[in-house]
């Protein structure tokens, strides 16, 4: 196998760091995986149920509010609420930032970036964007080494992706208790088979989202945003998905979960997986026996995402040397800030101003992607003219903002890139006309940029 | 599938990397009129915002939707959202229009992404004979003579499938700067220059920083003002200027959940974006077409939570002070059930594409034959109205 630990963190991780050495071997980066996930618990980030207390809270004072009127004391209470949420979730970007600057055990943050992404879920209030990244701490993070049909479920009837994509709202047009003034939406069900399992090139149709949707229903979310399935608002009867009957005379879950593992197990949803580890991780346009080897790991051990990682890191088409992807925003951010060994910022402005602002600039907000199908991938996306601009402003002005002394920029060039520094680079980091100039250049070169 | 969006950018964005490697020419393009292109991204419901009031199955399909509320009066027949208000002085002085009942030749799987791709790249949707990698406003300025880098701009962050490909083309976010001094500037240039893509961004960068420089602030850098409107202000700017199209998204029309509230955003992010461009454009915007077009349309019946899944015929916008506004363009298939597409959604009976093409057709005097085969290849524009003064 032609592992290079220099290329594996650099690849598969966020870069080298001058305080954590590169992994050793491919073995070594599979082993960390399945030990303890060491950067959650020095750095904890809230999980979505243990921020229900504060759901609960808002929703009282909500009330207090409405019965007391706009003079209510409640009214200044809710605003000190909505500043707290807003304030955590800049300070989890932030945590998130540095979890992957210094964890010895990269591979495992980038798989949670990847995984998040393919299950992007979005808060479409207050509350519920709040609670986005208590999502990814429980429904992806603690799933991402077990098996993709187990990751599927967790994410897929998470309270949070039943609210984004408008699921937790519909109910069977035949239920019990369906009144006649809800019924069924399609989202979820055709974002479930276009995204997160078969792929949209896959042979399924309308019927089969139709069909996939009213086996959704039963689904629900109660208001203390709590995962309920609830039978008597669920659709009656069978579905037929991709010619395969679910459920009967009696809605139950274990008919979604089922449907699920049966999507999961799909050939289609082996190729469109590796497919998509292979892109994300080697090349915007991957070699096709990369894909079929991550593709035949899949299938022959059921889905099993360990085997998966482990066929990605043992094809050559991984070890290029030609570093072919752009890093995207999170990703430059973070490696900088891992180069850089740089501490944390202080000051309740300092996540919006060094972190979430620049990088909405550089056209990665806070807020998330457009849609479900996540942040694009090609390099050619992200490497605009103001894009650049965002990413060459933030290496000028953030290390300086983080860090009292910078290091040589010449030492540093060699450190980031392990050695590998070209020419022009060299010649330019030794002539800047200040420390915060060149490293700026080394930041913002494209070999620090690209991975 | 024919193509996938990874394959369009890889393939076709080799020389649109780049496009400021050459120094940035003044030239003024060959003609004098705009053209801006905006796209609406998660299918707009074309008819909850010209709703076919005179149709009788309208008013049973969209019983919250419409909530009492009739909308503007437009022509008898349809009524512009209730939202819209504020574009009606435009739609008095005929410069503002709208085609209902179109579509790309996009069927039946019903994804945004696969829909907006094929709506930027204009082609058709015949599995496995594309062969085209660009962007279709990239493959009209392929065929111009005299065009700069300055021609056509892309407003705001990423990058756009509709703009990619071997003409030149600029991009920019009114909100991007770059304070470096000359030299390192330089020594920025000198990094990048041993990789393309990254030279070409790194140098378009500069490029534009020092026009807007030279500008002395004239645009860019507006703070605290909503991003559509700065970026609309961005594009109004450049089009005084030297480019003759522009283009932006406007998000947030992927309205399956209770509709009414959730239009509410996009159609303000619609109406300012039009409104700041007729502002800020003054003498201009008489000879400035806009057209904004969706990937596709939604379903005829409201779902199950007061809003619409995805469907197939929708609208376009037609807008500025060079088209023959005041009227609704397209041939309306009716909303009985044995007339709608799949019994579901509204029947596309045109091609989004070849209203467009008939915007550059009596804009820049493009021949038939380059729009039919190289702009949009397949596409036919016998029968259809010319939409340009």
């Amino acid at each position: 196998m032609p592992f290079d630990p220099r290329i594996s963190a650099i690849r598969f991780g966020y870069g080298l760091a001058p305080s954590a050495a590169p992994p050793a071997s491919a073995g070594a980066m599979l082993a960390r995986l399945t030990g303890p996930d060491r950067m959650a618990q020095a750095m904890p980030i809230a999980r979505f149920g243990d921020m229900l207390p504060r759901v609960a809270e808002f929703r009282a004072l909500n009330r207090q509010r409405k019965a007391m009127g706009r003079d209510s004391p409640a009214q200044e209470a809710i605003k000190a609420l909505r500043r707290e949420m807003r304030g955590d979730r800049q300070n989890a970007l932030v945590t998130n930032l540095y979890r992957a600057a210094r964890a010895e055990d990269a591979l495992r943050e980038r798989l949670v970036r990847f995984w998040a992404d393919h299950f992007t879920a979005l808060g479409k209030n207050p509350i519920l964007r709040a609670l986005e990244f208590g999502y990814v701490e429980e429904a992806i993070r603690p799933n991402i080494t077990g098996t993709f049909a187990g990751l599927l479920k967790a994410a897929v009837t998470h309270p949070m992706m039943l609210h984004y994509l408008d699921q937790a709202r519909a109910v069977g047009p035949n239920a019990p208790e369906a009144k006649g003034t809800r019924g069924l939406n399609e989202n979820l069900a055709r974002e479930v088979l276009e995204l997160h399992t078969l792929g949209v090139g896959a042979p399924y149709g309308q019927n089969d989202v139709r069909e996939l949707a009213e086996l959704f229903t039963g689904m629900t979310v109660n208001s203390e945003q709590v995962f309920n399935f609830y039978p008597r608002l669920a659709e009656p009867g069978a579905e037929e998905v991709l010619g395969q009957r679910y459920g009967g005379a009696n809605p139950r879950l274990a008919d979604i979960h089922d449907a699920l593992d049966d999507l999961a197990r799909h050939p289609a949803t082996a190729r469109h997986i590796a497919s998509k580890l292979a892109v994300h991780f080697v090349a915007d346009d991957p070699d096709a026996g990369l894909v079929d080897h991550i593709a035949a790991a899949y299938t022959q051990t059921g889905g099993d995402l360990m085997a998966c990682y482990g066929a990605l890191l043992d094809h050559p088409a991984a070890w290029a040397a030609e570093a072919q992807k752009a890093r995207q925003p999170f990703d430059f951010v973070a490696a900088s800030l891992r180069a850089l060994d740089a501490p944390m910022p202080e000051g309740d402005k300092a996540p919006l101003r060094l972190f979430s602002r620049p990088m909405a600039e550089m056209g990665q907000p806070i807020e998330g992607p457009i849609g479900p199908d996540g942040w694009p991938e090609e390099a050619q996306y992200w490497i605009t003219p103001q894009g650049m601009a965002a990413r060459i402003q933030w290496a000028a002005r953030a290390p300086s903002a983080l860090m009292p002394d910078l290091p040589d920029p010449r030492a540093f060039a060699e450190a980031a890139l392990g050695g590998m520094v070209p020419d022009d680079l060299r010649f330019a980091a030794a002539g800047a006309e200040s420390r915060p100039v060149g490293v700026a250049l080394v930041l913002a070169s494209p070999a620090f940029q690209r991975r | 599938m024919p193509f996938s969006r990874r394959d369009i950018l890889t393939m076709g964005c080799s020389a649109a990397a780049a496009p400021f490697l050459t120094p940035v020419t003044l030239a003024a393009a060959p003609w004098d009129q705009r053209l801006v292109v905006i796209i609406l991204r998660g299918a707009m419901d074309g008819l909850d915002v010209v709703r076919p009031l005179g149709d009788p199955h309208f008013a049973a399909a969209r019983r919250s939707l419409n909530n009492g509320v009739q909308g503007h009066d437009l022509d008898g027949f349809f009524a512009l959202h209730p939202d819209l208000g504020g574009l009606m002085p435009l739609w008095r002085a005929g410069q503002l229009g709208f085609v209902q009942a179109v579509s790309t030749p996009y069927r039946d799987k019903r994804s945004h992404f696969d829909g907006q791709d094929l709506l930027e790249a204009g082609t058709g949707f015949e599995g496995g004979t594309s062969t085209i990698r660009d962007g279709w406003l990239n493959r009209m300025l392929q065929t111009l003579p005299g065009i700069t880098a300055e021609t056509a701009y892309a407003v705001g962050s990423g990058g756009m499938l509709l703009t990619s490909g071997a003409a030149p083309v600029a991009s920019w976010a009114p909100d991007a700067d770059l304070d470096l001094s000359p030299q390192a500037r330089d020594l920025m240039k000198q990094v990048a220059r041993g990789d393309p893509l990254f030279s070409g961004a790194v140098e378009g960068a500069i490029g534009i920083v020092e026009s807007l420089e030279a500008e002395a602030g004239a645009a860019g850098g507006q703070r605290g003002q909503k991003p559509h409107v700065a970026i609309a202000r961005f594009a109004a700017g450049r089009l005084r200027a030297e480019s003759r199209i522009a283009t932006f998204s406007i998000n947030g029309w992927d309205t399956h959940n209770r509709q009414a509230a959730g239009m509410r955003q996009p159609l303000q992010a619609l109406s300012d974006s039009l409104l700041t461009l007729r502002d800020e454009l003054g003498p201009v915007w008489d000879r400035t077409a806009v057209v904004a077009m969706t990937e596709f349309g939604r379903t005829l019946r409201e779902n199950g939570t007061g809003g619409t899944d995805h469907g197939t015929g929708g609208a376009m916008v037609l807008a500025g002070g060079a088209i023959r506004g005041g009227r609704v363009y397209g041939d309306w298939p009716g909303l009985d059930e044995l007339d709608l597409y799949k019994g579901r959604d509204l029947m596309p009976t045109a091609d989004v594409r070849a209203y467009a093409a008939m915007a550059m057709r009596g804009l820049f005097g493009l021949p038939r034959d380059v729009l039919e085969r190289v702009v949009f290849p397949g596409v036919e524009l016998a029968g259809v109205p010319e939409i340009i003064l």
